[in-house]
């Protein structure tokens, strides 16, 4: 009795294992699941210059300086995609620079690696602490 | 065996945890030898116009066979492409000769199958004035995708050799010094 119990407990983890980190395939086109905010401000630093096409250019470098290839820029749309190879797998990167107010930037980051989201605050720490290096300026947080 | 059963659980378990794992946190950390690959990829040239530069750039890879996929004036960026024949004779003997053992030993392997075909190379390059406005600075890199016959993708990799940078800023001297004359 005790036996059969065993197996089934080790049956159903099984089952857990397989099934544990699966949504459905489709929620994953809008990955609403994580807490929007929070993630937000992970991936967000603000800076107090208006100079965006240094900014912008900053982005690049230090993108480069990461190893990342630059792929894409839109200077009017404040846009840098770059990529680069990990151990056989994909790590692709967006950054996004756009005004708040006259006197700030806010630079927005988010990548992927492989066929995951990047979404812990590890990894966008280290960045903009590199871009803060090479614009000479605070990254801070925002609210 | 009966006894095996719970750590045989926890193993389990642990396993089941440790799925949803997130990726590793130094991801962005600028890597130990990013100071050499910088002085490899990088390159100065004593002139003033960004602009002129930019547009050497896009001839030389124009002369490299090329194509330009993306171009932003404004931030000094090009990216241009090419796909190219990746097959190596040594590589296509080593398949067939491995397929002739297998299917001696009565076995069907289908080494043929995942030699490399075709490569795809991605070339970025992006200019940048230095602090004094009077000389220009360019940073390329090369990147390559290799598929097999079954279009799978083998390879990925940013290609590191100085030779390749030495041969592609060799001729961009040239293209930029072709461009004052007007040739």
């Amino acid at each position: 009795m005790k036996r059969i119990k065993i197996k089934f407990l080790a049956a159903s983890l099984l089952v857990f294992l397989i099934c544990g980190c699966a949504t459905t395939t489709q929620e994953r086109i809008l990955d609403l699941s994580q807490d929007q905010l929070k993630l937000r401000s992970i991936q967000t630093r603000a800076f107090d210059t208006s100079d965006k096409e240094k900014m912008m250019r900053s982005i690049m470098a230090t993108l480069q300086d990461l190893d990342f290839v630059i792929t894409k820029a839109d200077y009017d749309l404040g846009i840098v995609t770059s990529t680069k190879f990990v151990d056989n797998q994909v790590l692709k990167m967006t950054v996004i620079t756009r005004e708040k107010g006259s006197k700030q930037l806010l630079v927005r980051a988010n990548a992927q690696y492989g066929i995951k989201a990047v979404n812990s605050p590890g990894p966008y720490q280290n960045f903009f602490d590199a871009l803060a290096r090479s614009v000479f300026l605070t990254a801070q947080q925002i609210d | 065996m009966r006894k095996n059963m719970p750590s045989v659980l926890v193993f389990m378990a642990t396993i089941f945890i440790c799925g949803c794992a997130a990726t590793s946190s130094n991801l962005f950390k600028p890597a130990v030898s990013s100071l050499q690959a910088r002085q490899v990829e990088m390159k100065q040239f004593e002139i003033k116009d960004e602009l002129r530069v930019l547009s050497a750039t896009a001839a030389v890879l124009q002369d490299m066979g090329f194509t330009l996929t993306e171009v932003e004036k404004k931030l000094g960026l090009i990216v241009a492409s090419k796909e190219r024949d990746a097959t190596v004779p040594r590589q296509i003997a080593m398949a067939a000769f491995i397929d002739i053992l297998g299917a001696a030993g009565g076995s069907s392997s289908n080494a043929m199958q995942t030699i490399d075909t075709i490569q795809t190379i991605l070339v970025s390059c992006v200019t940048k004035r230095n602090l004094e406005g009077n000389k220009v600075v360019v940073r390329v890199s090369f990147q390559r995708v290799v598929f097999n016959r079954m279009n799978q993708v083998s390879r990925l990799e940013t290609i590191k050799d100085p030779k390749i940078y030495e041969g592609f800023f060799e001729k961009l001297s040239k293209s930029i010094f072709l461009e004052a004359d007007k040739i």
